[in-house]
């Protein structure tokens, strides 16, 4: 068992105290009424650059992204590194399509995808299926960024049995629920800006730090096994490594903006100039995310798995311990401290954005489409409010009670789901040409292909598909999107032709997309 | 893609330097070019430092799209 590290503790409930308080004073920060929607879920539509930096920054590169990539660099190697590629992939699309949504987002008051979809296409069965798929996808999240809090508080050596073994976890969801409940969007907002800042010191100190106490970068990668250091060639008749690389990072891009929690970080920023400008200052993040992967080669290199001080944490929480352990082996207790609290105040920011995103849709999408369709905005604001402690609970009780491959398994699940939601929302802003009805067939089938994929790979990421002698194994998420697409193109005048050329209305018009 | 009715939006302008984003995609999309270990640089295998290099290259593209394209938008 871990000796509990007493000066790291110390600084990480100080810097998580300060973040409390923040979290609540978060309230009175460019103060609107939070009885309104779109004040509480989406800050009121009014954070400019830099804030938006902090908090997309804070919201996509989560506590999960920087413990789990790392953690897969160090067990499978240069694969891990498709984060790059997939990090660079996701800027072009923010900057060409997302400054349209925001436009007619704001234009018409609407809060999450869900809503775009149900004005644009004017089906409210389309929107609901939008509505599902993003509360599903993004409910393993929030579990998986509790795990990142679970594997920190492990790694400082607070441990107990049963309820006790818990409490910390239980502590910092209490914090999360309470401050986000009074404050909404808000709270992330202003955290963000500390954890950032925090996670920003700590990379760029163990990216510096490490190779000078392991004997430089040559050195390290020397002590990475062949296989691990770069892609293997394919061999003939397949397109092998190279394929999974690619389309992993092209599957993962196109799918990150459709989350729910992505959608409205986006959507609180105060213009769609504020959105291109971030388009080329967020790979600040991307960057940083590429060394970590690289941090994870180092803790091969520095022969940290085979210590028997850190075997319990191994044995714990298996490759997710891999730079806790680093950062515990190389670092004095008060830099541990720092480190740590930045990941776990680093979970709370996309865990409290993820269930603001849960509670924008379920109350805007199901119980004002389906339930009580003349909400008065206080109504709607406590319905939310009250929807994103839910959330968080559901998450709670999931990481406690359920094993956490369970919660692995369905976040890579949720990204196999998320993406058959493309065709209506980002080629949806471009365009109305696809059947509404078209649309819904293209989605159930990608989810149920998708999943079957899932089924018959064990649950992999990637799938292989055989062709002509030919096998191409790839992200399951672009090949069933593709195929999703292809429907949707195939289906959209047949069902024009069988509805006799009645559409339903589209709300949206051509100048609501322009500035 | 049409939009709506067969007419596009005269809104969203294209712009040649779009194809900036292009370049951006097909480099990183294409992994035979650079997974190799050499050249490295400060002794990082050239699969790693290239990859790192071209975040910061994408995000100049994309300031200069946004920098040739703001007059437009």
């Amino acid at each position: 068992m871990p000796q509990v590290n007493g000066i790291a503790l110390v600084v990480f409930v100080l810097l998580f105290g300060f973040i409390t308080w923040l979290g609540f004073a978060a309230a009175r920060w460019r103060r609107g009424d939070l009885d309104q929607l779109h004040e509480w879920g989406l800050g009121g539509r009014r954070f400019g650059t830099v804030v938006t930096w902090f908090l997309v920054g804070g919201d996509i590169y989560t506590a999960y992204t920087f413990i789990a990539v790392p953690a897969l660099a160090f067990g499978a190697g240069a694969v891990a590194f498709f984060a790059v590629p997939y990090t660079i992939l996701i800027y072009p699309l923010l900057f060409l399509i997302f400054p349209r949504l925001w436009n007619v987002c704001h234009k018409h008051g609407y809060i999450t995808a869900a809503d775009f979809v149900r004005g644009r296409f004017g089906n409210r069965w389309l929107a609901l299926a939008v509505t599902i798929t993003g509360i599903i996808a993004t409910l393993p999240y929030i579990a998986l960024q509790l795990l990142g809090i679970q594997v920190v508080v492990g790694a400082l050596g607070v441990t107990g049995t049963g309820i006790a073994a818990d409490l910390p976890l239980i502590i910092a969801f209490a914090v999360l629920a309470a401050f986000t409940y009074s404050s909404g969007l808000r709270a992330p907002a202003s955290i963000a800006i500390v954890k950032d800042t925090l996670i920003y010191i700590a990379t760029f100190a163990i990216v510096i730090v490490v190779p000078i106490k392991l004997g430089g970068f040559g050195k390290i990668f020397a002590a990475v096994p062949a296989q691990k250091l770069l892609l293997a060639v394919p061999g003939a008749h397949t397109t092998g490594a190279y394929g999974s690389y690619a389309t992993l990072a092209l599957g993962s891009a196109l799918a990150l903006f459709l989350y729910p929690h992505s959608m409205t970080a986006i959507l609180s920023a105060s213009s769609g100039k504020a959105i291109r400008r971030n388009a080329a200052i967020l790979p600040g993040y991307s960057f940083m995310l590429g060394l970590l992967a690289m941090v994870g080669l180092f803790v091969i290199a520095a022969g940290i798995a085979d210590m028997p001080d850190y075997a319990w944490g191994f044995k714990t929480f298996k490759n997710n311990f891999a730079v806790p352990a680093l950062i515990l082996h190389l670092f004095p207790s008060w830099f541990v401290g720092v480190a740590f609290a930045a990941i776990a105040i680093g979970a709370l920011v996309p865990a409290a954005i993820m269930s603001i995103a849960i509670a924008n849709l379920y109350t805007r999408n199901i119980h004002r489409e389906f339930i009580n369709r003349n909400p008065t905005n206080k109504q709607e604001s406590q319905m939310a409010k009250t929807v994103s402690l839910i959330a968080k609970l559901g998450a709670l009780i999931f990481i406690i009670f359920v094993p956490t491959k369970y919660a692995i398994q369905l976040q890579l699940l949720g990204g196999i789901w998320i993406i058959q939601t493309l065709p209506a929302v980002l080629l949806g802003a471009y365009t109305r040409w696809f059947n509404d009805w078209a649309l819904l067939v293209g989605w159930a089938v990608g989810t149920l292909a998708g999943t079957a994929m899932a089924y018959a790979s064990n649950l992999a990421t990637t799938y292989t598909i055989a062709f002509a002698g030919y096998s191409f194994p790839g992200y399951s998420a672009l090949y069933t999107v593709v195929l999703n697409l292809l429907l949707v193109i195939v289906l959209t005048p047949v069902f024009n032709a069988l509805g006799g050329g009645r559409k339903p209305i589209d709300e949206t018009v051509p100048a609501d997309y322009a500035a | 893609m049409p939009a709506e009715n067969g007419a596009p939006s005269k809104r969203s302008r294209w712009s040649w330097w779009y194809l900036l984003f292009v370049v951006q995609f097909l480099v990183i999309l294409w992994p035979p070019f650079y997974n190799k270990a050499e050249p490295t640089l400060l002794g990082i295998p050239f699969f790693y430092w290239f990859q790192l290099l071209w975040v910061l290259v994408s995000a100049v593209f994309t300031a200069v799209v946004y920098l040739m394209t703001r007059k437009s938008q």
